[in-house]
């Protein structure tokens, strides 16, 4: 198990290697760079705008500048924004709260609707609430997010008033009347985002379990006498949903890039709207930041996906 | 079954509409403009009065056209590397399996936004900004699609190419590629058309949520996603605009989805429940 569990360790360093790679060479490939508007400064002479160049090593080859970065990452120095006049990692540390929030209880919301959903879909395969669950999760992973979230929010804000549509991080209330205030702030873009993780895993989760209630242990446990439900919860479900977990797992990256959709349709001040506006502003620094903080969840995620699936299921133990 | 006649509507009216309806996409009239639907403009109008049925009409071509273009881009370029990994042995299919799992570990979205980004303007110089705004969105959209299709097609050949019509075609003496062209290749495709299904859903989102975020075509040409991202400061005094829109990347997306469900049930011989 912990040969496993290093070797899949291994694995992932070289992969966040790759990836971090991968997104220096495009940036350093995009035309333009941060000295551009310098080159058009009737007051900046071409002499110092070329030595200016030379001083922050922006000539040098694409390798020595990759190694540079990677050095200056790893010692915790994240840069500089441009636009921001903030270090990176404290624009990262501000908004990196409120996405993890939002994304969390987006999970929570969507396992629990798909678990229960789908397990007892696949119990009672082909009867009315199967083929209802079965035509509203492909109703719901249909439906592009900012969709949803528009008609939610056309609904919800503007029809019914009932609850606001733009996110604020600086609600003054304190105690349960603030704790009532970011429950509502939150529920639409929780409800968007869970919804529609939910109507995917529930048809994952059918299949899942489908494939299991028909293998025959589940037929001898049932006709040993099992309560049904004993049956469900022991059997079926504990080995239904072994890829269901590597799955929830594996989704996660789709999960943030859904999340920083739905973070510009309610203006929630999470890092993938932080993503978005850096990219317009053509904010270098905080790009390679905030791609690189996606590529290491992507990576982590993936690692822990292997390790809950090494554990989980004992056959792969015997690796 | 229903599904299929609904998409075929849909790529039928994208296609001719523009011939029947004759309405300009860029006819600007502000006498009528925010208008709901009436008989004179069927979807109404946007803020600047053109008429919303054109506009759906012709941004229908280009959205269909991108999902269905990255789709092929995405089938092709995972055949082939499934298929070159899956008939080698050893370090060829070891790296290209180690690049593939690469591929599948990048952040697709923020990689997508800013590959667009970066290189959007260069791609319009080159190509003029129709087409080279198109080149990039499919290439960048296919370009993340290809993985799964290429895990599909090596583990295809890995339980195809022991079988024994392939020992029998070996031991006539056939070159690998004719064995893999004629007969490994034909029999693996099943899954691939699945997963291509898949993909033209996928990449019709993918393009929809580059228009929303304002990243996607240039801002005159109507695509479905541009259309709501247009539409979407308008939503209390003209709903019509984004909800014909998103209803009809919906349709499309929902009855793609549907016609993969139904050929996955046709397929694949594993669902017996």
């Amino acid at each position: 198990m912990s040969r496993y569990l290093i070797r899949r360790l291994i694995i992932a360093i070289p992969s966040l290697l790759g990836i971090s790679a991968v997104l220096f060479m495009i940036l350093a490939l995009a035309p333009g760079d941060p000295f551009g508007e310098l080159a058009s400064n009737p007051a900046v002479p071409p002499a110092v705008a070329a030595a200016l160049r030379a001083k922050f090593g922006l000539d040098d080859p694409i390798m020595l500048r990759y190694w540079h970065w990677l050095i200056a990452m790893l010692h915790g120095d994240w840069g500089f924004s441009f636009v921001s006049r903030v270090d990176v990692d404290t624009l990262i540390l501000q908004r990196l709260p409120t996405t993890l929030i939002i994304i969390g209880a987006s999970q929570v919301l969507a396992l629990l609707i798909a678990l229960p959903v789908g397990i007892y879909a696949a119990i009672r395969p082909y009867s009315l609430f199967d083929q209802v669950a079965s035509t509203l999760a492909f109703v719901g992973f249909s439906l592009p997010t900012f969709f949803t979230g528009i008609v939610l929010i056309l609904v919800f804000s503007i029809t019914l008033d009932w609850l606001p549509f733009v996110y604020r991080t600086d609600i003054s209330a304190t105690g349960l009347a603030g704790i009532w205030d970011h429950i509502r702030q939150a529920l639409m873009p929780v409800a968007v985002l869970g919804l529609f993780q939910g109507a995917s895993w529930t048809r994952f989760v059918r299949s899942a379990v489908l494939d299991v209630v028909r293998l025959d242990h589940v037929t001898t446990a049932r006709a040993k006498g099992l309560k049904e439900r004993v049956v469900v919860t022991k059997h079926i479900v504990r080995n239904g949903l072994i890829p269901v977990v590597t799955l929830v797992a594996l989704q996660m990256p789709i999960v943030f890039s859904g999340a920083i959709v739905t973070e510009q349709i309610f203006r929630i001040p999470g890092i993938g709207s932080l993503l978005i506006a850096s990219i317009l502003a053509n904010d270098t620094p905080v790009i390679m930041a905030v791609t690189f903080v996606f590529a290491c969840l992507v990576i982590l995620f993936n690692l822990l996906a292997d390790i809950l699936y090494g554990w989980l299921d004992p056959r792969i133990a015997y690796r | 079954m229903a599904s299929t006649v609904i998409l075929l509507t849909m790529v039928l009216a994208v296609a001719i509409g523009p011939w029947v309806w004759r309405v300009p996409i860029n006819e600007i009239d502000f006498s009528s403009h925010l208008a709901g639907p009436s008989w004179a403009h069927p979807l109404g109008t946007d803020d600047l009065g053109q008429d919303l049925l054109a506009r759906m009409l012709y941004g229908g071509r280009i959205s269909l056209a991108v999902g269905l273009t990255a789709m092929a881009m995405a089938v092709v370029v995972g055949t082939v590397v499934g298929a070159i990994a899956g008939i080698s042995h050893g370090a060829i299919d070891a790296g290209l399996m180690w690049l593939t799992d690469l591929f599948l570990s990048l952040p697709q979205l923020p990689l997508l936004l800013l590959i667009i980004y970066l290189f959007r303007d260069t791609l319009k110089a080159i190509a003029g900004p129709e087409v080279g705004t198109f080149v990039l969105i499919v290439a960048v959209i296919g370009g993340f699609r290809w993985m799964p299709t290429a895990r599909l097609v090596r583990a295809q050949f890995f339980s195809l190419r022991e079988k024994e019509f392939v020992e029998a075609a070996r031991a006539l003496g056939a070159s690998t590629s004719r064995q893999v062209v004629r007969h490994i290749l034909p029999n693996a495709l099943g899954p691939v058309i699945v997963a291509g299904t898949i993909d033209v859903a996928a990449a019709i989102i993918a393009e929809s949520t580059l228009s929303f975020l304002g990243l996607g075509f240039p801002p005159d040409i109507p695509t479905w996603g541009r259309i709501i991202y247009d539409a979407k400061d308008y939503l209390d005094i003209a709903p019509h605009w984004a909800m014909f829109a998103g209803a009809a990347i919906f349709l499309a997306v929902l009855s793609i989805n549907f016609i993969g469900d139904g050929l996955r049930d046709a397929l694949d011989p594993r669902r017996v429940l």
